[in-house]
């Protein structure tokens, strides 16, 4: 037998060890299914000569949930291919529960998705006690269902209240935390210790019967109409379109197929959960989920747009140049993975104090209990404020931070270059400046290259990493590494105006300030952007980033279009015009109380019934063209990107877009809506949207061919 | 109509609060609709074989409220074996949906003389026990984009630009005139005292009207709605009406209906049957209508309702003299009174559920003996009785004094 090994242990019990091979984890597809036939048939046969049946891995995780591939290849295929695969797992789960022998499930490690239910369909469960395994649905992540028995058993395990959230939040549970839901049954302290617990459980409970094959067995809880969950069962749906806006039905789904469940029979309960697999296999939403979310992310995890130079680096000093609102956070960032972090501003006390944002947030998090106060001083230990550039001599990276001028940028450079090693890399948080404008001060351009960050830099997982003209493949293979050193998420973007977040994302303040212009009533503008899935309208986004500052780049970018001949700022000039506009009448956000909003001291806020008198609002304009104008426009502006080599693989774009400014992640990103879509139909969309309301909504030519080419994955050596 | 529906009586409990505290929780829902059968046979001596059925209307028809309570009520009343009966579900409407349907067999010459009317005990047999799924079935929940009725009801005050001040004032106002019509003894005519098996009386008033309400008190109460709009009902109401930034949540339990027991009785019958029995008719119903709009506002049918009534006998709003408007929530009758520019004296003129309570099934045939009392008191000609219902349905009904 290979991909597992079976055992008659001296007590009697059958060990099986599920060891998949070739494979880092145990996933659940055909060679899986055909592993657990195998065990079966042997169980079966063995019955009556073994005491019962220990379920653990050969793996250091238990079994990691369902197999990516084996998903897009059901979803291919078709809905009844997806029935019969989760059809005949569930069956083969069921030989497991109703074999007459007590089974439990040993487990050594992570248990996700379909490994969980693997687990539950054991008769008890025992969990390695290491502080970091996990316990989990994340099905719905990927827009589809735990449809293994999950959902089923979970609610009759559990009951309805304490089973919804497990199943439709996709929250990861700790060993100890998966004790106490009722997930799993048991800790233990060993691997030794959870086999001998195993054993012992084996040898008490012979007969082993799961709670649902009892007779007189009920749902504890009671079922969807009882008086105590009806409150609840009222006020689920509505709270998960809070969250989803209708966008992402998984959720929902898990919703209804839980509450049926109680309805009816063990069988028809597994049926109507494969149903409901097989309708959300078949959905847009999971393709684009997994695409994206799981195949991407896993490419840029592992480096597929990374230059292939085997060895992987990392930094152990980084120089942060301007201890402000983004250098702090870098600061904090590289301090919390463990770097050495020298902080250079121009006054020690300017640098202290951008040490002390790092502190208060660590001293946050302790009292939340995620952070020892041993942790918090190591790390502070880690970060030396400065005001002196002889102190950043011993980095291997340089990132400055300082204020967006050429000038000073390009002089920071030359001064931090004069103290940095040979090989040390020089890079730019720059949200707009070219890189190979500032590159022309480096002595060694190969070695700069462009970091950009989000704020708040603790909480954006996403950098954007940008190649100058003459950045050194290694360059970017080291930059590529010390973003995920501090365990964040690269993008890489080849050095262009607006490189790819800040263009794409740009076009939509715009958008929504031309509909504004449009005399369309702002309130509907703010509501239907977040219709379409854009966590915050346009206005409200452009409050919150404030008017100001972005007039400020608006400027600087008209600046540099007229030095550089370029036309940059032009595609964002309505955006521009609203910022001075609204700037001038001292409302440039949030901050200052007012922009497009007033905000109120109790933090509600309510759009300024003054934009009525400037821009009217009573125009009537179908609905559809609100929305498509929000979306296309961003849309186009990706496509115009990916057309133009600003990006060269979708994943980057893709992962881009919804992590740096929430593009709906029901869409997969700014390609994938396309390809999802379809070209044919986007682009007929964009033309008919063009002719409309103008060129800006039209897309490249021979823009299917670009995405094609874009789209080829390319997993490094 | 080749035949009219006479009424010649329409009878109701007092309307008991709907706790357990409340007088006619002891009373069990057949009996308290069966004791107003009683009432009618006594009063009108009536040969009960000549009644072909009893058509209730009942919110949550399970346990006690269930299995067609039209024919239990009947059986415990002792009527004759030839008497049938049923139930009818139509949530808030199911009273007056009873009335429209018995008087459509009278009109339409199948039938001569039925009971129509309803029962709700909501202490014994709360809302949301029989289930169903526009309220339990996610699915169905997110197609439609249901919210409660009381965030349906706050987002009709939005729209309309009621302020809780609006309808705090209105609520008094309700209180004020329901407190006055009975102490008036307005209902007496109609208000059947409940009694129990050994003839003392249970309740002989409607007991959840709050005479000594006041502005101020009503002012300090909490909305109710607003917790449940936060968490998720507020979202689903701005992604159909995208022109509301946010929801105003004035709706609390001083301006919304009262929770309460109770059932109502109303004889309709043909001319010649109540000749034949020496019955004295009191009006005619001239016509109904039944209409489903937006499920999400979900409370806006009562003016789409009227307006396919009078279109249906070419009547207007002048040719009407009053109108008993449910008071599921104060901004319905707001947006009734707003939408079809309907006088405000001709509104709830002896109060509404605000003040006295809306037992579900049985509200619509209260309605209708309210409105025929103040018809007759007043002297005046035509009324008509309105209800929006869960769904987004309404159900009105044209009465003639005769």
């Amino acid at each position: 037998m290979k991909n597992a090994t079976y055992d008659i242990r001296p007590g009697g019990a059958a060990l099986v060890t599920i060891n998949m091979e070739g494979a880092p984890v145990n996933v659940m597809n055909d060679a899986f299914t055909a592993m657990l036939d195998e065990i079966l048939a042997r169980l079966e046969a063995d019955k009556d000569v073994i005491s019962g049946v220990i379920l653990t891995s050969g793996k250091s995780t238990f079994v990691a949930g369902g197999d990516v591939a084996k998903i897009l290849e059901l979803r291919a295929q078709g809905a009844e291919a997806g029935y019969a695969f989760v059809q005949g797992l569930k069956a083969q789960l069921r030989r497991f529960e109703t074999l007459g022998r007590p089974v439990v499930a040993a487990l050594n490690g992570s248990a996700l998705g379909g490994g969980l239910e693997l687990a539950l369909a054991a008769h008890h469960r025992i969990a390695l006690d290491d502080g970091k395994s996990q316990f989990g649905f994340p099905e719905v992540g990927l827009g589809i269902l735990p449809a293994g028995g999950g959902i089923v058993r979970t609610v009759r395990l559990l009951g309805l209240m304490k089973a919804l959230p497990l199943l439709t939040e996709g929250r990861r549970l700790k060993p100890a935390q998966a004790l106490a839901e009722g997930l799993v049954d048991e800790l233990a302290a060993t691997p030794d210790d959870l086999i001998a617990r195993s054993e012992a459980w084996i040898a008490a409970n012979a007969s082993p019967i799961q709670p649902w094959d009892r007779k007189g067995w009920s749902i504890p809880g009671g079922d969807m109409f009882a008086p105590a969950n009806a409150g609840a069962m009222a006020m689920f749906p509505s709270m998960i379109f809070k969250k989803t806006k209708g966008l992402l039905p998984a959720a929902e789904r898990i919703l209804g197929v839980a509450a049926e469940s109680t309805q009816v029979g063990f069988e028809a309960a597994c049926e109507i959960e494969s149903r409901g697999f097989c309708d959300l296999l078949m959905t847009p939403a999971a393709e684009n989920l997994i695409r994206t979310m799981f195949v991407q992310m896993n490419e840029i995890s592992s480096g597929a747009s990374r230059p292939a130079f085997k060895e992987k680096s990392r930094i152990a000093v980084v120089g942060i140049l301007g201890a402000g609102m983004m250098g702090r956070g870098i600061a904090h960032s590289s301090a919390v993975a463990g770097i050495k972090v020298i902080l250079k501003d121009l006054t020690l006390e300017a640098a202290e104090k951008g040490k002390a944002y790092s502190q208060a947030l660590l001293d946050k998090e302790i009292a939340k209990g995620r952070r020892t106060v041993e942790e918090r001083d190591a790390i502070l230990d880690r970060i030396t404020p400065t005001a002196d550039m002889a102190d950043l001599a011993e980095c291997n990276l340089v990132v400055e931070a300082v204020f967006e001028d050429v000038g000073l940028k390009q002089g920071i450079v030359r001064d931090v270059e004069a103290v940095l090693p040979e090989g040390a890399i020089v890079a730019t948080n720059t949200s707009t400046l070219p890189i190979s404008m500032l590159s022309q001060a480096s002595k060694r351009p190969g070695d700069f290259i462009g970091l950009h960050f989000f704020s708040p830099v603790d909480r954006m997982h996403i950098v954007e990493i940008i190649t100058g003209e003459a950045t050194s493949p290694e360059t970017l293979a080291r930059a590529y590494d010390f973003v995920q050193q501090i365990k964040k998420t690269p993008i890489i973007v080849n050095d262009s105006r607006g490189f790819f977040t800040s263009r794409v994302f740009s076009v939509f303040a715009d958008e929504g300030d031309r509909l504004l212009k449009d005399g369309v009533n702002p309130t509907v503008i703010e509501n239907l952007a977040k219709q379409i899935g854009m966590p915050v309208g346009p206005l409200a986004v452009q409050d919150e980033v404030m008017m100001d500052m972005l007039l400020r780049s608006f400027k600087t970018n008209q600046a540099l279009d007229a030095e550089l001949g370029d036309a940059y700022a032009r595609t964002y000039e309505v955006c521009g015009e609203l910022c001075e506009l609204m700037s001038s009448r001292g409302r440039p956000g949030r901050s200052a109380g007012a922009g497009f909003y007033d905000y109120a001291a109790d933090g509600s806020k309510a759009l300024w019934p003054g934009l009525e008198a400037l821009f009217g609002g009573d125009v009537e304009m179908p609905l559809d063209d609100i929305r498509d104008r929000l979306m296309f426009r961003m849309v186009v502006e990706a496509a115009r990107c990916l057309d133009e080599g600003v990006i060269s693989n979708v994943r980057d774009g893709n992962i881009g877009s919804i992590l740096a400014f929430g593009f709906p992640v029901h869409t997969g990103g700014v390609y994938q809506f396309v390809q999802s879509l379809g070209v044919e139909r986007f682009v007929e969309r964009a033309e008919a949207l063009a002719s409309t309301y103008g060129e800006r909504f039209a897309a490249p030519a021979g823009f299917g061919a670009t995405l094609e080419r874009a789209s080829q994955a390319k997993l490094a050596a | 109509m080749p035949h009219a529906a006479i009424i010649y009586d329409a009878v109701r409990t007092p309307r008991g609060k709907g706790k357990a505290d409340g007088s006619l929780h002891s009373v069990k829902p057949v009996r308290l609709i069966a004791d107003l059968l009683g009432e009618l046979q006594t009063r009108h001596d009536l040969d009960t074989s000549r009644v072909s059925d009893v058509v209730l209307g009942c919110g949550q028809a399970i346990g006690e409220q269930g299995g067609a309570i039209g024919k239990s009520a009947a059986l415990l009343a002792g009527w004759d074996d030839s008497v049938a009966g049923c139930q009818v579900d139509r949530f808030c409407g199911s009273g007056l949906e009873s009335v429209n349907m018995a008087a459509a067999r009278i009109m339409s010459g199948m039938d001569d003389l039925m009971v129509a009317g309803g029962v709700e005990s909501m202490s014994r047999i709360p809302m949301g026990s029989a289930g169903g799924a526009l309220f339990f079935d996610s699915e169905l929940m997110t197609k439609v984009g249901f919210v409660s009725q009381g965030v349906s009801a706050d987002l009709i005050a939005t729209l309309g630009g009621y302020s809780r001040e609006d309808v705090d004032a209105f609520a008094l106002g309700s209180q004020q005139k329901a407190a006055a019509a009975r102490d008036a003894g307005y209902f007496a005519r109609s208000v059947i005292a409940a009694r129990d098996a050994a003839g003392q009386v249970v309740l002989d008033h409607d007991e959840f009207i709050k005479p000594s309400t006041t502005l101020e008190g009503l002012g300090g109460l909490r909305p109710s709605f607003a917790k449940m709009g936060e968490m998720g009902m507020n979202a689903v109401c701005l992604a159909k009406y995208p022109q509301v930034s946010a929801i105003n949540h004035v709706h609390t339990a001083g301006n919304s209906s009262g929770v309460v027991d109770g059932a109502s009785a109303v004889l309709i019958g043909s001319e010649a049957i109540g000749r034949d029995l020496g019955l004295t008719p009191r009006g005619r119903i001239v016509a109904m209508a039944t209409v489903s709009t937006e499920p999400t506002i979900m409370l806006a049918a009562p003016a789409p309702a009227v307006r396919k009534l009078l279109g249906r006998v070419d009547l207007t709003i002048d040719d009407i003299d009053l109108f008993e408007v449910n008071e599921a929530f104060a901004s319905v009758v707001l947006r009734f009174r707003d939408e079809l520019n309907v006088p405000e004296e001709k509104i709830n003129v002896n109060g509404g559920a605000i003040a006295m309570g809306h037992p579900i099934g049985a509200t619509g045939g209260m309605l209708v003996g309210t409105i025929l009392d103040e018809l007759e008191r007043r002297r005046l000609k035509r009324g008509v009785c309105v209800l929006c219902i869960g769904g987004g349905m309404g159900v009105a009904t044209l009465i003639e004094r005769v």
